[in-house]
Protein backbone atom coordinates (compact mmCIF):
# COMPACT_ATOMS: atom_id res chain seq x y z
CA UNK A 1 0.00 0.00 0.00
CA UNK A 2 1.22 3.45 -0.86
CA UNK A 3 -0.55 4.88 2.17
CA UNK A 4 0.27 2.93 5.36
CA UNK A 5 -2.81 1.30 6.91
CA UNK A 6 -2.42 3.23 10.13
CA UNK A 7 -1.37 6.54 8.58
CA UNK A 8 -2.83 9.58 10.23
CA UNK A 9 -1.93 12.97 8.81
CA UNK A 10 -1.85 14.71 5.41
CA UNK A 11 -0.75 13.72 1.95
CA UNK A 12 -0.04 16.47 -0.55
CA UNK A 13 0.42 15.85 -4.29
CA UNK A 14 2.26 18.60 -6.16
CA UNK A 15 4.35 19.35 -9.22
CA UNK A 16 7.02 21.97 -9.87
CA UNK A 17 5.34 22.96 -13.11
CA UNK A 18 2.35 24.31 -11.15
CA UNK A 19 2.54 27.96 -10.09
CA UNK A 20 0.17 27.42 -7.18
CA UNK A 21 2.28 24.52 -5.88
CA UNK A 22 5.31 26.80 -5.94
CA UNK A 23 3.31 29.60 -4.30
CA UNK A 24 2.28 27.53 -1.30
CA UNK A 25 5.72 26.05 -0.56
CA UNK A 26 5.82 28.01 2.76
CA UNK A 27 2.48 26.46 3.73
CA UNK A 28 3.98 22.98 3.54
CA UNK A 29 6.80 24.06 5.84
CA UNK A 30 4.30 25.41 8.37
CA UNK A 31 2.18 22.30 8.11
CA UNK A 32 5.12 19.96 8.71
CA UNK A 33 5.68 21.53 12.09
CA UNK A 34 2.21 20.72 13.39
CA UNK A 35 1.25 17.48 11.62
CA UNK A 36 2.46 14.41 9.76
CA UNK A 37 2.78 15.43 6.11
CA UNK A 38 3.87 13.42 3.08
CA UNK A 39 4.63 15.43 -0.05
CA UNK A 40 4.54 13.57 -3.37
CA UNK A 41 6.05 15.42 -6.33
CA UNK A 42 4.85 14.38 -9.79
CA UNK A 43 7.56 15.92 -11.96
CA UNK A 44 10.62 16.65 -9.80
CA UNK A 45 11.51 14.93 -6.51
CA UNK A 46 13.71 17.91 -5.54
CA UNK A 47 10.60 20.11 -5.37
CA UNK A 48 9.69 21.76 -3.04
CA UNK A 49 13.37 22.74 -2.67
CA UNK A 50 13.12 23.77 0.96
CA UNK A 51 11.67 20.45 2.13
CA UNK A 52 13.53 17.21 2.69
CA UNK A 53 12.07 13.77 2.20
CA UNK A 54 9.83 14.64 -0.75
CA UNK A 55 8.49 11.40 -2.21
CA UNK A 56 9.21 10.77 -5.89
CA UNK A 57 5.81 10.45 -7.59
CA UNK A 58 7.03 10.49 -11.19
CA UNK A 59 5.61 7.00 -11.70
CA UNK A 60 2.20 8.51 -10.80
CA UNK A 61 0.99 5.38 -9.03
CA UNK A 62 -0.30 7.19 -5.96
CA UNK A 63 -1.91 9.85 -8.14
CA UNK A 64 -3.63 7.12 -10.14
CA UNK A 65 -4.81 5.17 -7.10
CA UNK A 66 -6.04 8.26 -5.24
CA UNK A 67 -7.66 9.62 -8.42
CA UNK A 68 -5.81 12.92 -8.25
CA UNK A 69 -7.08 15.33 -10.92
CA UNK A 70 -5.66 18.64 -9.75
CA UNK A 71 -2.44 19.71 -8.05
CA UNK A 72 -1.98 20.73 -5.35
CA UNK A 73 -4.29 18.22 -3.69
CA UNK A 74 -4.25 17.91 0.10
CA UNK A 75 -5.80 14.78 1.57
CA UNK A 76 -6.44 14.19 5.25
CA UNK A 77 -6.06 10.59 6.45
CA UNK A 78 -7.18 9.00 9.72
CA UNK A 79 -5.87 5.49 10.42
CA UNK A 80 -5.22 4.95 6.71
CA UNK A 81 -8.71 6.15 5.64
CA UNK A 82 -9.32 9.29 3.62
CA UNK A 83 -11.37 11.83 5.57
CA UNK A 84 -11.24 15.01 3.49
CA UNK A 85 -9.64 16.44 0.38
CA UNK A 86 -8.83 19.94 -0.88
CA UNK A 87 -7.66 21.00 -4.35
CA UNK A 88 -5.90 24.22 -5.32
CA UNK A 89 -5.24 26.85 -2.71
CA UNK A 90 -8.16 28.31 -0.74
CA UNK A 91 -6.72 29.70 2.45
CA UNK A 92 -9.89 29.43 4.56
CA UNK A 93 -10.46 25.82 3.62
CA UNK A 94 -6.85 24.84 4.27
CA UNK A 95 -6.97 26.57 7.67
CA UNK A 96 -10.24 24.85 8.60
CA UNK A 97 -9.01 21.40 7.60
CA UNK A 98 -5.61 21.71 9.25
CA UNK A 99 -6.98 23.60 12.29
CA UNK A 100 -4.05 26.04 11.84
CA UNK A 101 -5.61 29.48 12.04
CA UNK A 102 -2.61 31.42 10.79
CA UNK A 103 -1.71 29.12 7.89
CA UNK A 104 -0.51 30.93 4.78
CA UNK A 105 -0.90 34.38 6.29
CA UNK A 106 1.39 36.02 3.72
CA UNK A 107 -0.28 34.36 0.74
CA UNK A 108 -3.28 35.44 -1.33
CA UNK A 109 -6.64 33.96 -0.31
CA UNK A 110 -7.08 31.96 -3.46
CA UNK A 111 -5.05 30.47 -6.27
CA UNK A 112 -6.38 27.76 -8.59
CA UNK A 113 -4.54 24.48 -9.10
CA UNK A 114 -3.26 22.87 -12.29
CA UNK A 115 -4.09 19.58 -13.98
CA UNK A 116 -2.50 16.49 -12.48
CA UNK A 117 0.06 14.72 -14.67
CA UNK A 118 -1.94 11.54 -14.10
CA UNK A 119 -4.85 12.85 -16.16
CA UNK A 120 -2.90 14.22 -19.12
CA UNK A 121 -4.24 12.90 -22.45
CA UNK A 122 -3.64 9.16 -22.78
CA UNK A 123 -2.16 8.85 -19.29
CA UNK A 124 -5.16 7.31 -17.45
CA UNK A 125 -5.16 4.36 -19.87
CA UNK A 126 -1.38 3.92 -19.56
CA UNK A 127 -1.60 4.01 -15.77
CA UNK A 128 -4.55 1.61 -15.74
CA UNK A 129 -2.48 -0.89 -17.66
CA UNK A 130 0.76 -0.25 -15.73
CA UNK A 131 -0.69 -0.62 -12.26
CA UNK A 132 -2.57 -3.81 -12.83
CA UNK A 133 -6.09 -2.55 -13.05
CA UNK A 134 -6.32 -3.41 -16.72
CA UNK A 135 -9.34 -5.53 -17.51
CA UNK A 136 -7.78 -6.75 -20.76
CA UNK A 137 -7.61 -10.50 -21.12
CA UNK A 138 -6.42 -10.83 -24.73
CA UNK A 139 -3.24 -12.73 -25.44
CA UNK A 140 -0.25 -10.42 -25.82
CA UNK A 141 1.73 -10.52 -29.03
CA UNK A 142 5.25 -9.13 -28.73
CA UNK A 143 6.92 -7.57 -31.73
CA UNK A 144 10.64 -8.36 -31.75
CA UNK A 145 13.04 -5.43 -31.46
CA UNK A 146 13.85 -5.38 -35.18
CA UNK A 147 10.32 -6.21 -36.28
CA UNK A 148 8.00 -3.66 -37.88
CA UNK A 149 4.71 -4.01 -36.02
CA UNK A 150 2.78 -3.07 -39.15
CA UNK A 151 4.36 -5.94 -41.06
CA UNK A 152 3.70 -8.25 -38.10
CA UNK A 153 -0.02 -7.52 -38.35
CA UNK A 154 -0.06 -8.29 -42.07
CA UNK A 155 1.95 -11.48 -41.55
CA UNK A 156 -0.44 -12.70 -38.90
CA UNK A 157 -3.35 -12.25 -41.26
CA UNK A 158 -5.13 -9.63 -39.17
CA UNK A 159 -5.48 -7.15 -42.05
CA UNK A 160 -8.09 -6.82 -44.76
CA UNK A 161 -5.28 -5.67 -47.04
CA UNK A 162 -5.04 -2.12 -45.75
CA UNK A 163 -2.80 -0.82 -42.96
CA UNK A 164 -4.09 -1.22 -39.40
CA UNK A 165 -3.72 0.88 -36.27
CA UNK A 166 -1.59 -1.25 -33.88
CA UNK A 167 -3.90 -2.54 -31.10
CA UNK A 168 -1.95 -1.57 -27.99
CA UNK A 169 -3.30 -1.83 -24.46
CA UNK A 170 -3.79 1.90 -24.03
CA UNK A 171 -5.61 2.27 -27.35
CA UNK A 172 -7.92 -0.63 -26.48
CA UNK A 173 -8.61 0.87 -23.05
CA UNK A 174 -9.43 4.23 -24.64
CA UNK A 175 -11.87 2.52 -26.98
CA UNK A 176 -13.43 0.58 -24.10
CA UNK A 177 -14.01 3.91 -22.37
CA UNK A 178 -16.50 4.61 -25.18
CA UNK A 179 -19.00 2.20 -23.62
CA UNK A 180 -20.30 1.39 -20.17
CA UNK A 181 -20.36 -2.32 -21.03
CA UNK A 182 -17.94 -4.69 -19.35
CA UNK A 183 -14.94 -5.75 -21.47
CA UNK A 184 -15.65 -9.37 -20.58
CA UNK A 185 -19.27 -9.33 -21.72
CA UNK A 186 -19.88 -11.76 -24.57
CA UNK A 187 -21.96 -9.93 -27.12
CA UNK A 188 -22.33 -12.63 -29.72
CA UNK A 189 -21.10 -15.79 -31.39
CA UNK A 190 -19.22 -14.84 -34.52
CA UNK A 191 -19.45 -17.01 -37.62
CA UNK A 192 -17.98 -18.90 -39.34
CA UNK A 193 -15.92 -20.33 -36.46
CA UNK A 194 -18.80 -19.65 -34.02
CA UNK A 195 -16.33 -18.01 -31.66
CA UNK A 196 -17.65 -16.20 -28.58
CA UNK A 197 -16.84 -12.51 -28.93
CA UNK A 198 -16.27 -10.23 -25.95
CA UNK A 199 -16.62 -6.47 -25.90
CA UNK A 200 -12.82 -6.43 -25.49
CA UNK A 201 -12.25 -8.31 -28.76
CA UNK A 202 -14.53 -5.89 -30.57
CA UNK A 203 -12.56 -3.00 -29.08
CA UNK A 204 -9.26 -4.46 -30.31
CA UNK A 205 -10.61 -4.79 -33.83
CA UNK A 206 -12.19 -1.32 -33.65
CA UNK A 207 -8.77 0.09 -32.76
CA UNK A 208 -7.22 -1.65 -35.76
CA UNK A 209 -9.99 -0.34 -38.04
CA UNK A 210 -9.21 3.23 -36.94
CA UNK A 211 -12.33 3.92 -34.86
CA UNK A 212 -12.52 6.70 -32.28
CA UNK A 213 -13.86 5.65 -28.86
CA UNK A 214 -17.12 7.48 -29.47
CA UNK A 215 -17.83 5.24 -32.48
CA UNK A 216 -17.59 2.14 -30.31
CA UNK A 217 -21.27 1.84 -29.30
CA UNK A 218 -22.19 1.82 -33.01
CA UNK A 219 -19.62 -0.91 -33.71
CA UNK A 220 -20.95 -2.99 -30.82
CA UNK A 221 -24.52 -2.63 -32.08
CA UNK A 222 -23.41 -3.65 -35.58
CA UNK A 223 -21.67 -6.76 -34.22
CA UNK A 224 -24.73 -7.65 -32.15
CA UNK A 225 -26.96 -7.25 -35.18
CA UNK A 226 -24.66 -9.43 -37.31
CA UNK A 227 -24.94 -12.19 -34.70
CA UNK A 228 -28.75 -12.32 -34.87
CA UNK A 229 -29.85 -15.62 -36.33
CA UNK A 230 -32.21 -14.02 -38.84
CA UNK A 231 -29.36 -12.00 -40.37
CA UNK A 232 -27.54 -15.24 -41.17
CA UNK A 233 -24.03 -13.76 -41.22
CA UNK A 234 -22.56 -17.18 -41.92
CA UNK A 235 -24.42 -17.45 -45.22
CA UNK A 236 -23.81 -13.80 -46.12
CA UNK A 237 -20.08 -14.49 -45.73
CA UNK A 238 -19.92 -17.94 -47.28
CA UNK A 239 -21.93 -17.18 -50.41
CA UNK A 240 -20.42 -16.92 -53.88
CA UNK A 241 -22.61 -13.79 -54.28
CA UNK A 242 -21.43 -10.20 -53.61
CA UNK A 243 -22.91 -9.74 -50.16
CA UNK A 244 -21.52 -7.92 -47.16
CA UNK A 245 -23.15 -6.45 -44.07
CA UNK A 246 -24.06 -2.85 -44.89
CA UNK A 247 -24.44 -0.72 -41.76
CA UNK A 248 -27.11 2.01 -41.90
CA UNK A 249 -27.20 4.33 -38.89
CA UNK A 250 -30.20 6.39 -37.78
CA UNK A 251 -30.88 8.75 -34.89
CA UNK A 252 -29.13 11.39 -32.80
CA UNK A 253 -25.81 9.55 -32.65
CA UNK A 254 -25.26 10.30 -36.35
CA UNK A 255 -24.43 13.96 -35.80
CA UNK A 256 -22.83 13.36 -32.41
CA UNK A 257 -20.07 11.26 -33.93
CA UNK A 258 -19.96 12.91 -37.34
CA UNK A 259 -21.26 10.15 -39.59
CA UNK A 260 -21.73 11.28 -43.18
CA UNK A 261 -25.25 11.44 -44.64
CA UNK A 262 -24.44 14.05 -47.30
CA UNK A 263 -22.07 14.41 -50.23
CA UNK A 264 -20.37 11.17 -51.27
CA UNK A 265 -22.34 9.38 -48.56
CA UNK A 266 -21.65 5.95 -50.05
CA UNK A 267 -18.03 6.81 -50.80
CA UNK A 268 -14.75 7.41 -49.05
CA UNK A 269 -13.42 10.26 -46.93
CA UNK A 270 -15.33 10.21 -43.65
CA UNK A 271 -13.59 8.53 -40.74
CA UNK A 272 -16.73 7.31 -38.94
CA UNK A 273 -18.30 5.84 -42.08
CA UNK A 274 -15.08 4.19 -43.20
CA UNK A 275 -13.97 2.73 -39.89
CA UNK A 276 -17.24 1.53 -38.34
CA UNK A 277 -18.04 -0.70 -41.29
CA UNK A 278 -14.44 -1.87 -41.40
CA UNK A 279 -14.45 -2.73 -37.69
CA UNK A 280 -17.41 -5.07 -38.19
CA UNK A 281 -15.64 -6.79 -41.07
CA UNK A 282 -12.43 -7.14 -39.05
CA UNK A 283 -14.39 -8.78 -36.21
CA UNK A 284 -15.79 -11.30 -38.70
CA UNK A 285 -12.32 -11.84 -40.14
CA UNK A 286 -10.33 -12.09 -36.92
CA UNK A 287 -12.75 -13.32 -34.27
CA UNK A 288 -14.98 -15.30 -36.62
CA UNK A 289 -12.19 -16.54 -38.86
CA UNK A 290 -14.03 -15.52 -42.05
CA UNK A 291 -11.49 -14.94 -44.79
CA UNK A 292 -11.67 -14.67 -48.57
CA UNK A 293 -10.85 -17.99 -50.13
CA UNK A 294 -11.61 -19.67 -46.81
CA UNK A 295 -15.24 -19.68 -45.76
CA UNK A 296 -15.74 -16.43 -47.70
CA UNK A 297 -16.36 -17.97 -51.14
CA UNK A 298 -17.34 -14.80 -53.04
CA UNK A 299 -16.76 -15.26 -56.75
CA UNK A 300 -16.19 -11.56 -57.41
CA UNK A 301 -16.91 -9.69 -54.17
CA UNK A 302 -17.21 -5.91 -54.19
CA UNK A 303 -15.31 -2.94 -52.69
CA UNK A 304 -17.88 -2.50 -49.88
CA UNK A 305 -16.63 -5.72 -48.32
CA UNK A 306 -13.79 -3.72 -46.73
CA UNK A 307 -16.54 -1.98 -44.79
CA UNK A 308 -19.77 -0.25 -45.76
CA UNK A 309 -21.44 2.13 -43.35
CA UNK A 310 -23.45 5.29 -43.85
CA UNK A 311 -26.14 7.37 -42.19
CA UNK A 312 -29.59 8.39 -43.35
CA UNK A 313 -30.17 12.09 -44.11
CA UNK A 314 -32.99 12.63 -41.65
CA UNK A 315 -33.10 16.35 -40.86
CA UNK A 316 -34.72 17.43 -44.14
CA UNK A 317 -36.31 14.18 -45.24
CA UNK A 318 -39.96 14.30 -46.31
CA UNK A 319 -40.40 10.66 -45.34
CA UNK A 320 -40.16 8.77 -42.06
CA UNK A 321 -36.72 7.28 -41.60
CA UNK A 322 -35.77 3.66 -42.10
CA UNK A 323 -35.57 3.18 -38.33
CA UNK A 324 -39.04 4.67 -37.77
CA UNK A 325 -40.45 2.43 -40.48
CA UNK A 326 -38.90 -0.48 -38.62
CA UNK A 327 -40.56 0.34 -35.31
CA UNK A 328 -38.17 2.69 -33.53
CA UNK A 329 -38.74 6.32 -32.53
CA UNK A 330 -36.96 9.22 -34.21
CA UNK A 331 -34.98 10.00 -31.06
CA UNK A 332 -33.57 6.48 -30.74
CA UNK A 333 -30.21 5.71 -32.31
CA UNK A 334 -30.17 2.48 -34.27
CA UNK A 335 -28.10 0.32 -36.55
CA UNK A 336 -29.72 -1.55 -39.42
CA UNK A 337 -27.77 -4.28 -41.19
CA UNK A 338 -28.56 -5.12 -44.78
CA UNK A 339 -26.83 -7.96 -46.59
CA UNK A 340 -25.92 -5.95 -49.64
CA UNK A 341 -23.86 -6.01 -52.79
CA UNK A 342 -22.49 -3.13 -54.81
CA UNK A 343 -23.99 0.24 -55.68
CA UNK A 344 -25.91 0.61 -58.93
CA UNK A 345 -26.65 4.19 -59.97
CA UNK A 346 -30.00 5.37 -61.31
CA UNK A 347 -29.86 8.48 -63.49
CA UNK A 348 -33.04 10.24 -64.52
CA UNK A 349 -32.56 13.91 -65.44
CA UNK A 350 -36.03 14.46 -66.90
CA UNK A 351 -38.70 13.11 -64.54
CA UNK A 352 -40.46 15.93 -62.66
CA UNK A 353 -43.57 13.93 -61.83
CA UNK A 354 -43.60 11.20 -59.19
CA UNK A 355 -45.28 8.66 -61.46
CA UNK A 356 -42.49 8.94 -64.05
CA UNK A 357 -39.68 8.92 -61.50
CA UNK A 358 -41.18 5.89 -59.74
CA UNK A 359 -41.25 3.97 -63.02
CA UNK A 360 -37.61 4.99 -63.65
CA UNK A 361 -36.49 3.73 -60.26
CA UNK A 362 -38.48 0.54 -60.74
CA UNK A 363 -36.67 -0.22 -64.00
CA UNK A 364 -33.32 -0.39 -62.19
CA UNK A 365 -34.76 -2.12 -59.13
CA UNK A 366 -36.03 -4.83 -61.43
CA UNK A 367 -32.45 -5.67 -62.46
CA UNK A 368 -31.50 -6.72 -58.91
CA UNK A 369 -30.07 -10.24 -59.15
CA UNK A 370 -31.63 -10.64 -62.63
CA UNK A 371 -34.46 -8.90 -64.46
CA UNK A 372 -36.34 -12.18 -64.70
CA UNK A 373 -35.87 -13.36 -61.12
CA UNK A 374 -38.62 -12.17 -58.76
CA UNK A 375 -39.12 -12.49 -55.02
CA UNK A 376 -35.65 -13.83 -54.37
CA UNK A 377 -33.41 -10.86 -53.63
CA UNK A 378 -34.01 -7.85 -51.40
CA UNK A 379 -32.86 -4.34 -52.31
CA UNK A 380 -31.89 -1.10 -50.65
CA UNK A 381 -32.95 2.06 -52.48
CA UNK A 382 -31.05 5.24 -51.58
CA UNK A 383 -33.10 8.26 -52.67
CA UNK A 384 -31.15 11.48 -53.11
CA UNK A 385 -32.48 14.88 -52.00
CA UNK A 386 -33.12 16.05 -55.58
CA UNK A 387 -35.11 12.92 -56.35
CA UNK A 388 -37.00 13.21 -53.06
CA UNK A 389 -37.96 16.78 -53.98
CA UNK A 390 -40.17 15.41 -56.75
CA UNK A 391 -42.13 13.34 -54.26
CA UNK A 392 -42.27 16.13 -51.68
CA UNK A 393 -43.61 18.67 -54.18
CA UNK A 394 -46.30 16.20 -55.25
CA UNK A 395 -47.18 15.40 -51.65
CA UNK A 396 -46.34 11.70 -51.97
CA UNK A 397 -45.86 9.91 -48.66
CA UNK A 398 -43.41 7.03 -48.36
CA UNK A 399 -46.36 4.63 -48.24
CA UNK A 400 -47.76 6.01 -51.49
CA UNK A 401 -44.35 5.77 -53.13
CA UNK A 402 -44.02 2.17 -51.98
CA UNK A 403 -47.46 1.35 -53.37
CA UNK A 404 -46.63 2.86 -56.77
CA UNK A 405 -43.25 1.11 -56.84
CA UNK A 406 -44.84 -2.21 -56.06
CA UNK A 407 -47.31 -1.73 -58.88
CA UNK A 408 -44.48 -0.88 -61.30
CA UNK A 409 -42.57 -3.94 -60.14
CA UNK A 410 -45.40 -6.46 -60.55
CA UNK A 411 -45.42 -8.31 -63.85
CA UNK A 412 -47.23 -11.14 -65.58
CA UNK A 413 -45.50 -14.40 -64.79
CA UNK A 414 -45.22 -15.48 -68.41
CA UNK A 415 -42.89 -12.51 -69.09
CA UNK A 416 -40.30 -13.79 -66.64
CA UNK A 417 -40.51 -17.58 -66.56
CA UNK A 418 -37.48 -19.58 -67.62
CA UNK A 419 -37.17 -19.48 -71.39
CA UNK A 420 -39.21 -16.28 -71.84
CA UNK A 421 -37.44 -13.68 -74.00
CA UNK A 422 -35.24 -16.60 -75.13
CA UNK A 423 -33.35 -16.48 -71.84
CA UNK A 424 -33.03 -19.70 -69.87
CA UNK A 425 -32.85 -17.92 -66.52
CA UNK A 426 -36.18 -17.06 -64.96
CA UNK A 427 -39.00 -18.16 -62.72
CA UNK A 428 -40.37 -21.72 -62.61
CA UNK A 429 -42.85 -22.44 -65.45
CA UNK A 430 -45.79 -23.10 -63.12
CA UNK A 431 -45.83 -19.37 -62.25
CA UNK A 432 -46.57 -18.33 -65.84
CA UNK A 433 -50.25 -17.57 -65.20
CA UNK A 434 -49.95 -15.42 -62.08
CA UNK A 435 -48.66 -11.91 -61.43
CA UNK A 436 -45.35 -11.72 -59.61
CA UNK A 437 -43.88 -9.02 -57.35
CA UNK A 438 -40.20 -8.23 -57.60
CA UNK A 439 -39.72 -8.01 -53.84
CA UNK A 440 -41.05 -10.10 -51.00
CA UNK A 441 -43.00 -8.15 -48.31
CA UNK A 442 -40.38 -6.24 -46.27
CA UNK A 443 -37.73 -6.92 -48.88
CA UNK A 444 -37.25 -3.35 -50.09
CA UNK A 445 -35.55 -0.84 -47.80
CA UNK A 446 -35.74 2.86 -48.66
CA UNK A 447 -33.50 5.57 -47.18
CA UNK A 448 -32.86 9.24 -47.93
CA UNK A 449 -29.19 10.20 -48.25
CA UNK A 450 -26.68 12.12 -50.33
CA UNK A 451 -25.57 15.61 -51.25
CA UNK A 452 -27.98 18.38 -52.16
CA UNK A 453 -27.24 18.48 -55.88
CA UNK A 454 -27.63 15.65 -58.39
CA UNK A 455 -30.63 13.83 -59.78
CA UNK A 456 -29.25 10.45 -58.90
CA UNK A 457 -30.41 7.66 -56.69
CA UNK A 458 -28.80 4.32 -55.98
CA UNK A 459 -29.92 0.73 -55.88
CA UNK A 460 -27.98 -1.69 -53.72
CA UNK A 461 -28.70 -5.32 -54.36
CA UNK A 462 -29.44 -7.66 -51.49
CA UNK A 463 -28.18 -11.18 -51.10
CA UNK A 464 -29.34 -13.86 -53.49
CA UNK A 465 -30.48 -15.74 -50.39
CA UNK A 466 -32.76 -13.00 -49.04
CA UNK A 467 -35.74 -13.84 -46.85
CA UNK A 468 -36.53 -15.91 -43.77
CA UNK A 469 -34.63 -18.95 -45.07
CA UNK A 470 -31.56 -16.80 -45.66
CA UNK A 471 -30.93 -13.25 -44.48
CA UNK A 472 -33.43 -10.58 -43.52
CA UNK A 473 -32.47 -6.99 -42.57
CA UNK A 474 -32.16 -6.45 -38.84
CA UNK A 475 -32.31 -3.29 -36.72
CA UNK A 476 -31.02 -2.91 -33.16
CA UNK A 477 -30.88 0.02 -30.75
CA UNK A 478 -27.43 1.46 -30.01
CA UNK A 479 -26.69 1.17 -26.29
CA UNK A 480 -24.29 3.41 -24.42
CA UNK B 1 9.64 -3.69 -28.74
CA UNK B 2 5.90 -3.17 -28.70
CA UNK B 3 3.14 -5.29 -27.26
CA UNK B 4 -0.02 -5.81 -29.26
CA UNK B 5 -3.33 -7.43 -28.29
CA UNK B 6 -4.40 -10.49 -30.25
CA UNK B 7 -7.56 -9.58 -32.18
CA UNK B 8 -8.47 -13.19 -32.95
CA UNK B 9 -10.62 -15.72 -31.12
CA UNK B 10 -7.37 -17.39 -29.96
CA UNK B 11 -8.92 -20.74 -30.80
CA UNK B 12 -6.07 -21.88 -33.03
CA UNK B 13 -7.08 -25.50 -33.24
CA UNK B 14 -4.28 -27.95 -33.92
CA UNK B 15 -3.83 -28.78 -37.57
CA UNK B 16 -6.02 -31.73 -38.36
CA UNK B 17 -5.17 -34.03 -41.22
CA UNK B 18 -8.02 -35.05 -43.48
CA UNK B 19 -8.74 -38.76 -43.14
CA UNK B 20 -7.48 -40.75 -46.14
CA UNK B 21 -9.88 -41.15 -49.03
CA UNK B 22 -11.27 -44.68 -49.33
CA UNK B 23 -9.60 -46.75 -52.04
CA UNK B 24 -12.93 -48.29 -52.97
CA UNK B 25 -16.63 -47.70 -52.28
CA UNK B 26 -17.41 -51.39 -51.99
CA UNK B 27 -18.91 -52.24 -48.63
CA UNK B 28 -19.24 -48.49 -47.92
CA UNK B 29 -22.51 -46.72 -47.22
CA UNK B 30 -22.52 -43.49 -49.21
CA UNK B 31 -24.52 -40.36 -48.27
CA UNK B 32 -25.51 -38.11 -51.16
CA UNK B 33 -26.11 -34.71 -49.62
CA UNK B 34 -28.11 -32.08 -51.47
CA UNK B 35 -27.53 -28.63 -49.92
CA UNK B 36 -30.71 -27.33 -51.61
CA UNK B 37 -29.07 -25.27 -54.30
CA UNK B 38 -30.65 -25.27 -57.76
CA UNK B 39 -29.77 -28.34 -59.86
CA UNK B 40 -27.95 -30.08 -57.03
CA UNK B 41 -30.60 -32.79 -57.40
CA UNK B 42 -29.72 -33.24 -61.09
CA UNK B 43 -26.09 -33.92 -60.19
CA UNK B 44 -27.01 -36.30 -57.38
CA UNK B 45 -29.58 -38.14 -59.52
CA UNK B 46 -26.77 -38.96 -61.96
CA UNK B 47 -24.41 -40.02 -59.20
CA UNK B 48 -27.05 -42.17 -57.54
CA UNK B 49 -27.71 -43.95 -60.81
CA UNK B 50 -23.99 -44.54 -61.45
CA UNK B 51 -23.41 -45.78 -57.91
CA UNK B 52 -26.45 -48.05 -58.22
CA UNK B 53 -24.92 -49.64 -61.34
CA UNK B 54 -21.80 -50.33 -59.27
CA UNK B 55 -23.87 -51.91 -56.51
CA UNK B 56 -22.98 -49.22 -53.99
CA UNK B 57 -25.38 -48.51 -51.12
CA UNK B 58 -26.19 -44.81 -51.67
CA UNK B 59 -28.67 -42.83 -49.60
CA UNK B 60 -30.09 -39.35 -50.18
CA UNK B 61 -30.06 -36.50 -47.66
CA UNK B 62 -30.75 -32.81 -47.99
CA UNK B 63 -30.17 -29.66 -45.99
CA UNK B 64 -33.27 -27.47 -45.43
CA UNK B 65 -31.45 -24.48 -46.92
CA UNK B 66 -28.04 -23.89 -48.47
CA UNK B 67 -27.70 -20.62 -46.59
CA UNK B 68 -26.97 -22.20 -43.24
CA UNK B 69 -24.78 -24.93 -41.89
CA UNK B 70 -26.38 -28.35 -41.66
CA UNK B 71 -28.54 -28.93 -38.58
CA UNK B 72 -26.89 -31.06 -35.91
CA UNK B 73 -29.61 -33.73 -36.26
CA UNK B 74 -28.84 -34.17 -39.94
CA UNK B 75 -25.10 -34.42 -39.34
CA UNK B 76 -25.63 -37.02 -36.63
CA UNK B 77 -28.02 -38.99 -38.85
CA UNK B 78 -25.46 -39.10 -41.67
CA UNK B 79 -22.63 -40.05 -39.32
CA UNK B 80 -24.66 -42.88 -37.86
CA UNK B 81 -25.94 -44.21 -41.18
CA UNK B 82 -23.04 -43.73 -43.62
CA UNK B 83 -19.28 -44.04 -44.08
CA UNK B 84 -18.73 -41.56 -46.92
CA UNK B 85 -20.42 -38.29 -47.91
CA UNK B 86 -20.65 -36.85 -51.39
CA UNK B 87 -22.01 -33.30 -51.33
CA UNK B 88 -23.49 -31.36 -54.23
CA UNK B 89 -22.01 -27.99 -53.37
CA UNK B 90 -23.04 -25.47 -55.95
CA UNK B 91 -25.37 -24.68 -58.78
Amino acid sequence: MLVPVDFTGFIAVVKRDCATCRLIEPVFRELMIGAALQIHSQDDPSFPDSIDDVIDERALELSYRLEIEIVPTLIQFQDGEERARLVGWKRDEWRRLTEMTALGEALPEYSPGCGSKSVEPGMPEKLAYKFGDTPLKARRVEAASQQDEHELMFERGWSDGLPLVPPTEDRALKTLAGTTRSPSEIIGIIPPDNAPCTVEKVAINAVMAGCKPEYFPVVLAAVEAACLDEFCMHGVLATTYFSAPIVIVNGPIVDKIGLNWGHNVLGQGNRANSTIGRALQLVIRNVGGGRPGGVDRATLGQPGKVGFCFAEREHDSYWESLAVERGFTADESTVTLFAGGGVHPVGDQKSRQPESLTRSLALTLRTVYHSKVFGRTDALLVVSPENMRVFREAGWSKARFREALDEALTVAGDEVVAGAARIDEGMPPHLADIRLSKFRPGGLLIVHAGGGAGMWSAVITGWAGSGPKGSVPVTVAIKS
Amino acid sequence: MSTLLDPTSELQPAQREAIPRPQSLSEKRVALLDISKPRGDVFLDHLEARLGELGVDARRYSKPTFTRVAPVDLKQQIVSECDVVIEALAD
